[in-house]
């Protein structure tokens, strides 16, 4: 092994840049693994909420009193009518059991939960007195893994995380370097240029890994989430991926003299990406007239690849074709990026 | 015995930096230069004279608009690969990498060369060895330059450029850079440096280049630019100004005995002479016979600030210096 090779040298001080900024590290690793804590947390599966159920305090509702306390779907409140018709105004109850001439149910039709309140409570009291079904049905249930939201969430999130990686890991540092004159210093050396590429985006590659690693254990560990992929093929997935992103950075960072410059580049680059590539919810629900627009986002692409890779386990031979788009885009990216790239 | 071809020659450099919307500028207007293997040597002038736009060209980091450059027998375009290998560059202004410590600072330079001399005695040239395990961001600004000028040396290069390498340092870090260079020049390598200070160049210097709005506009030692101008002694003085008697024009006194040179400066008067012995007397003694008043009288010798003085009839004022201290 040679005493000093320039690859070696130039990947060791890129990395230890990295894990020198506390700041760097922190939103690299600790904010993506507290940001997934945090929704899965905010989103985790609960039991259907009871339905909230007030009754008034009159001696012919007695048994429908005992019938609907009896009862674990139901959360009751007694008290007089003007209590009752207060707590379902103040949207404490979903619905009202009252009594003047006969037994009056009372709610809000303009609540999406009083229809299914009044369908509850019906049914209980309607059984207790003694009716019968006229078709004999059977319910099955099933809550498929990997259908909550956490599950959706996880890739997602990998996905956010990859694009913002790239970006910023490269792109940021790289003008960073400029503003310093260290890139101009760099080229004054007798350096090889590709060198100087290749542990850039190698050690972004480096870095990636624990980044993947972090949240698929945490995902895993907390909040049971569905990993139906083997590992070779969402580290395929997920590596294509952050080459893609290194190279948006790099083209992003190849001319900018100025933080905010780049800055702002990144942003109005991540912005449509955050909102329409199916992070927190599906890029499926935007009109049909944007899809092509959407569709055609690399973070859309990646995080299709991700779901199908993590969530059903797919093949990477079914993921091709977004697969092919993400190669795309970095690589013609790069190359943009090594014409353009302003050293000085 | 022939004499080793020159380190860099240049003629008829010109740079003409064009920016949309703005009238073009010149930064060069046909500078040519000469640099003898073995020597140091200056480029010396005020800001915005051209000195880091002719260092750079030099350098091969920016493209002349015309001119003709060699360095080392070489050619930037043709040869960069070997030229980069046997030449060593600290610019105006880097900030190397805060969160690298020296040693790795140095180590990652060092990689890039084919032959280079040995981090450890490059540590020792100039003094940073206790400081090998420091961080950058912990270090002071002139062991920050001391390091900067450290990876210029890392390649052992035959030619060593450096631009304004102690503007803006305490009265130490200076002498410790000029030593670092003094000990390259007496390996029989060559430098090239730009400063704005006068003295730098004349205790550094074997040769000086004085730059003014984009060419050379004198070239020689020290001691020959100094001589160039007449007198070895300036004397200066101010007098009182009180009516009837008006202060005399700077002519009243250029017949004195060996002055070279007169001039009126803000507050009084300035005379370059070759015998401050002879002149001082005569001076007096005519002030006395006019009654003027002497307020202040001091004499000294002459230095590449009054070269330039001479030469371009401005001072490089003390503003801007201002501009570059800490």
């Amino acid at each position: 092994m040679k005493r000093y090779s320039p690859n070696r040298e130039l990947f060791l001080c890129r990395m230890r840049m990295f894990y020198r900024e506390p700041d760097a590290v922190f939103w690299t690793y600790g904010f993506p693994v507290l940001l997934t804590i945090g929704l899965g947390v905010a989103f985790r599966t609960k039991p259907p909420d009871k339905v909230q159920v007030a009754i008034q305090d009159a001696t012919a509702l007695g048994d429908i009193q005992r019938t609907l306390q009896g009862d674990q779907a139901f959360q009751t409140f007694v008290g007089t009518r003007p209590q009752c018709e207060s707590w379902l105004r103040k949207g404490e109850a979903d619905i009202a059991v009252l009594y003047a001439d006969g037994v009056e149910y009372r709610s809000d039709p303009t609540r999406p939960e009083a229809a299914i309140a009044r369908l509850k409570v019906d049914e209980a009291i309607q059984r207790a007195a003694g009716r019968t079904d006229a078709v004999a049905t059977k319910d099955v249930q099933v809550t498929a893994p990997g259908a909550r939201y956490v599950d959706f969430l996880i890739p997602g999130l990998l996905g956010m995380n990859l694009m913002g990686g790239g970006l910023w890991g490269i792109g940021f540092v790289t003008v960073d370097m400029r503003i310093r004159k260290l890139l101009k210093r760099l080229v004054a050396t007798p350096m090889h240029k590709r060198d100087f590429f290749l542990s850039l985006i190698g050690s972004r590659m480096v870095f990636t890994v624990p980044e993947v690693l972090l949240l698929l254990v945490t995902g895993r560990l907390l909040f049971n989430v569905a990993i139906e992929g083997n590992a070779l093929n969402i580290a395929v997935v997920a590596g294509i991926g952050a080459l893609s992103f290194a190279g948006l950075g790099l083209f992003l960072s190849s001319r900018a003299r100025k933080i905010e410059t780049i800055s702002g580049l990144m942003n109005a680059v991540m912005l449509p990406m955050w909102i329409f590539s199916g992070i927190f919810f599906s890029s499926k629900r935007f009109p049909d007239l944007l899809q092509p627009f959407i569709q055609a986002l690399p973070l859309t692409q990646l995080n299709n690849a991700l779901r199908a890779v993590i969530t059903d386990g797919a093949s990477l031979m079914s993921q091709w074709m977004p697969l092919s788009i993400l190669a795309a885009y970095g690589l013609v990216a790069f190359v943009l990026a090594l014409r353009w790239f302003r050293w000085t | 015995m022939e004499a080793a071809s020159p380190a860099i020659i240049c003629g008829e450099l010109r740079k003409r930096y064009v920016t949309r919307g703005q009238p073009p500028v010149d930064a060069l207007v046909g500078l040519d230069l000469t640099v003898a293997s073995g020597e140091c040597f200056g480029l010396l002038g005020p800001n915005g004279a051209g000195k880091t736009t002719t260092i750079e060209i030099l350098e091969g980091l920016l493209e002349p608009t015309s001119g003709d450059v060699q360095v080392l027998n070489m050619r930037w375009g043709d040869d960069d690969e070997s030229l980069r290998q046997r030449i060593g560059i600290s610019l105006q202004e880097t900030r190397l990498a805060d969160k690298l410590t020296v040693e790795e600072t140095l180590r990652l330079f060092r990689s890039f060369y084919r032959n280079g001399c040995e981090p450890r005695e490059i540590l020792d040239a100039v003094s940073l060895f206790e400081k090998r395990h420091s961080r950058i961001d912990t270090l002071s600004g002139g062991q920050k330059q001391r390091l900067a000028v450290a990876c210029a040396l890392l390649g052992c290069p035959e030619l060593l450029f450096l631009d304004e390498p102690t503007t803006g340092l305490d009265p130490q870090s200076r002498r410790e850079i000029w030593d670092i260079i003094r000990r390259h020049r007496e390996r029989g390598r060559t430098t090239l440096l730009t400063t704005h200070y006068m003295d730098e160049a004349e205790r550094l210097c074997d040769r000086v280049a004085v730059v003014d709005l984009g060419k050379i506009i004198a070239v020689g030692s020290p001691s020959e630019l100094i001589h160039r101008i007449g007198g070895e002694h300036v004397i200066q003085f101010g007098l009182k100004d009180h009516t009837p008697n008006a202060l005399p024009d700077a002519k009243f006194f250029c017949d004195l005995p060996s002055v070279r040179n007169c001039n009126a400066e803000l507050d009084g008067f300035q005379l370059t002479v070759g015998a401050p012995h002879e002149c001082i007397p005569a001076l007096v003694g005519r002030l006395s016979a006019h009654r003027l008043e002497l307020t202040r009288l001091t004499t000294r010798h002459v230095s590449l600030e009054d070269v330039f003085v001479s030469l371009t009839g401005r001072r490089l004022t003390t503003e801007e210096l201002a501009d570059k201290a800490p």
